[in-house]
């Protein structure tokens, strides 16, 4: 919603969608103007993931969650996937006793079930004996979930059920024909007139879901049947001049959506239509995109250009309207590889400074946007999200991306995630093997 | 159920008739992972839940300790999966649990299991329960126009139940209220692609370009009419590409100034890229816009990028790909 639109469309009064962008952007914008206002020196320290205040926030909540939680009960698994990211704990699992649960609520949601298999994954890289029993465990009720998600309950499949399904049966190594059959189909039913996947057909196109249509394609190897084209379009519109991404059309910026839209561009960057190595077999070390000239671009731009923040300048009238003129340019240098095609589709650096700006709380966390408060869901997207951006130039998972890949200093880098399943890449590949024998 | 007699607070183990039952505890093992510090209200309630799931009883007071765990937690949907059985067990009233569902809903409109009861109450209802699901969805919609759940249920209901007259001119409604509205023009495709009603997406295709030609020069930096207009060709390019309508709506926003151009161009540069022969008029109006004039050379296409590159910078990388896709 750039611009101010033709003088007819002037007069009209400011939509509600209209005044809430507004409100939006100008806070954004403050917190940018504030930033580009203070001396370097300052500029770095806000910069910076206040990693320690992270992961005392995180580990506060694995420990114990208030009454309050409640209200995520039924679902209380799912909470540790926002806590695998970035490190892991010792904290295990005890998936005997959560198979048991299991079995009692045995219509348990997808994607709780693959937050289990997040925990699963993140404890195997503590201590992997101990798994084996659980991993039986884990083997026979995810057999048995999929199976039931295909015995169809009306209305509860959606997008987000065919991505948790598959992605699990892909790591449990029990992905086959049988359980792809009919979900290809489905998820291109989704694709909406937009470019983006929505819930169900006929839904309106939403980052979630396009993130899930898309993995859950890739993990059947059909995501050539997509339009991706347009779906390509349809999620480099949703980045905005707050320099986040927004989930749907003319809707909001929120952090959440760095994951969500951003990991679009880390699945496609890998893809063979893209240039990508594509995603390989199981026993295949998944190879990055490679961009061999990365190194020798330093000399295209000013180290000094690292650090500058993406401020859209005002306009004249300086108020609720857009403060990026639609022609102007934005006062940001950006670093381009002479392969255009292996770039990242998106502004990497941008949505870092959002999510570092923005979403990041000083006191540790991470929030949807400035005014809201933070959470654990939040916190693990952002930081998803934020992995994404910086490893979006990468070679491959060895090689370490360059500091001009990293808002902020160096030691801002987070561990890389596979974007297929966020979770931690090391984590997967242990995984992945351990599965793979069984 | 009657609502006045649920506002009792008395919890199972107080009540009489529940003492012939053993609560059965929460068992997360010895190291549980995230525990949450439940109050003893929730723990009491959900050990009696517990029991009464496990031994399968569908009795009026189980009904009764759903809807109890439902008021703590009504994201709980093995709670309500169990409350959808004693319902059928029961025969219960079909209708008056709509009444029920829709006061739960009001504090929580957008939980994912509030809206599949609504679901499954609505389809064993029938085509009767139609009118009472789209006012249901409008009166959320009323609330929070973009409602995810809420419009799926009304696609659902309108698919499923029917009900589609006053459709199109409620999305036109919604429109007028806020034609930045995406889901509103999402819901206005389903309806010219799905209504039994109507002709279908060619037939509605002439009407269509007209209203979203007007939307789009009333406010040309609004991107869901843009969308749409590129949507009612979908699958059929060459009608596209050769409908005037769309490059003389293109030519129009892109020699009006203080405009945003950053649709019409993308528009023309898809457009091109589906074969397209650009009028003259249209290339000296993507000239003037391009801040480089010794690129004139180049074809309209790149020219297009390298404007996009300036005057929509958020998404440089984007054009400097698009470029690199051009043929010649």
């Amino acid at each position: 919603m750039e611009g101010e639109g033709t003088a007819t469309g002037r007069q009209r009064r400011a939509t509600a969608s209209q005044l809430d962008q507004w409100t939006v952007q100008d806070q954004v914008f403050k917190i940018y103007g504030a930033f580009a206002s203070i001396p370097r020196s300052a500029q770095s320290v806000i910069l910076e993931l206040q990693r320690d205040k992270h992961v005392e926030y995180l580990t506060r909540g694995l420990q114990q969650l208030g009454p309050s939680f409640v209200v995520l009960d039924a679902k209380c698994v799912l909470l540790p996937s926002s806590f695998d990211l970035g490190f892991a704990t010792g904290s295990c699992t005890q998936l005997l006793y959560l198979g048991n649960q299991l079995t009692m609520n045995w219509r348990i949601m997808p994607s709780t079930f693959l937050a289990v298999v997040r925990i699963q994954m993140v404890a195997m890289g503590v201590d992997q004996g101990r798994q084996v029993a659980e991993t039986f465990a884990l083997y026979w009720i995810g057999r048995r979930m999929v199976a039931v998600l295909w015995m169809h309950d009306a209305g509860e499949i959606d997008v987000r059920a065919c991505y948790t399904a598959i992605s699990v049966a892909s790591i449990l190594n029990i992905l086959d024909d049988e359980l792809a059959k009919g979900v290809g189909n489905y998820i291109l039913s989704c694709q909406t007139y937009e470019g983006g996947i929505a819930g169900e057909p006929g839904s309106e196109a939403h980052g979630g879901y396009t993130f899930c249509g898309l993995a859950a394609m890739v993990l059947i190897n059909q995501a050539n049947s997509l339009d991706l084209a347009s779906l390509i379009d349809w999620v480099a519109f949703r980045q905005g001049v707050e320099c986040g991404f927004q989930g749907r059309t003319n809707k909001l910026v929120d952090g959440c959506y760095s994951f969500w839209q951003g990991g679009v561009f880390a699945l496609l960057q890998r893809l063979p239509a893209f240039g990508g190595e594509g995603f390989g077999t199981s026993d295949v070390e998944v190879e990055w995109v490679s961009d061999s000239t990365s190194e020798g671009d330093d000399e295209d731009r000013d180290s000094s250009d690292d650090n500058e923040a993406l401020h859209p300048e005002p306009d004249q009238e300086g108020h609720q309207s857009s403060s990026h003129s639609p022609e102007s340019s934005t006062a940001v240098h950006i670093h381009h590889s002479r392969h255009n095609q292996l770039e990242p589709l998106f502004h990497t650096m941008a949505l870092q400074q959002y999510i570092v700006l923005c979403s990041q709380e000083q006191e540790g966390g991470f929030r949807d946007k400035p005014g809201k408060a933070r959470d654990y869901y939040h916190t693990c997207y952002c930081l998803s999200g934020l992995s994404v951006c910086q490893y979006s130039r990468s070679k491959n998972e060895n090689s370490p991306p360059l500091p001009t890949s990293v808002l902020g200093p160096y030691s801002n880098l987070l561990e890389p995630i596979h974007p297929l399943y966020n979770v931690v890449s090391r984590q997967y590949h242990d995984a992945r093997e351990f599965f793979s024998k069984y | 159920m009657n609502w006045e007699e649920d506002e009792e607070k008395l919890l199972p183990s107080q009540r009489p008739e529940w003492s012939d039952v053993s609560p059965l505890p929460q068992d997360d093992g010895p190291n549980p992972v995230v525990p949450i510090a439940y109050k003893p209200e929730f723990a009491e309630t959900m050990d009696y839940f517990r029991a009464v799931y496990r031994a399968d009883e569908r009795s009026p007071r189980a009904l009764q300790l759903t809807h109890q765990a439902i008021l703590l937690n009504p994201g709980n949907y093995t709670v309500w999966h169990f409350r959808r059985l004693i319902l059928e067990t029961l025969s219960k009233d079909l209708q008056q649990e709509l009444d029920y569902v829709s006061k739960i809903a009001e504090k929580n409109s957008k939980n994912y299991q509030i809206w599949h009861h609504r679901r499954w109450l609505a389809e064993k209802l029938g085509p009767d329960a139609a009118g009472r699901e789209l006012k249901f969805t409008e009166k959320i919609l009323s609330g929070d126009a973009k409602n995810y759940h809420a419009w799926s249920h009304r696609q659902w209901v309108l698919q499923s139940l029917g009900g589609w007259d006053d459709e199109l001119e409620y999305c036109h409604q919604l429109l007028e209220e806020d034609i930045f509205n995406n889901s509103a023009w999402n819901q206005r495709y389903f309806i010219i692609t799905k209504s039994p009603l109507l002709g279908g997406l060619q037939a509605m295709r002439e009407s269509e370009v007209k209203y979203t030609v007007a939307a789009i020069l009333a406010n040309p930096e609004n991107e869901s009419p843009w969308r749409y207009l590129r949507g009612l060709y979908k699958d059929d390019p060459k009608s596209w590409i050769h409908d005037p309508q769309v490059s003389t709506l293109c030519l129009k926003v892109l020699t009006s100034s203080g405009t945003n151009h950053v649709f019409a161009l993308s528009t023309v540069l898809d457009l091109l890229s589906h074969g397209l022969q650009p009028s003259r008029e249209l290339r000296e109006a993507v000239d003037t816009l391009n801040p480089n004039s010794s690129s004139t050379k180049d074809s309209l296409g790149n020219t297009i990028c390298s404007v996009l590159e300036h005057a929509d910078a958020m998404r440089v990388n984007y054009w400097r790909w698009r470029k690199s896709q051009l043929i010649v």
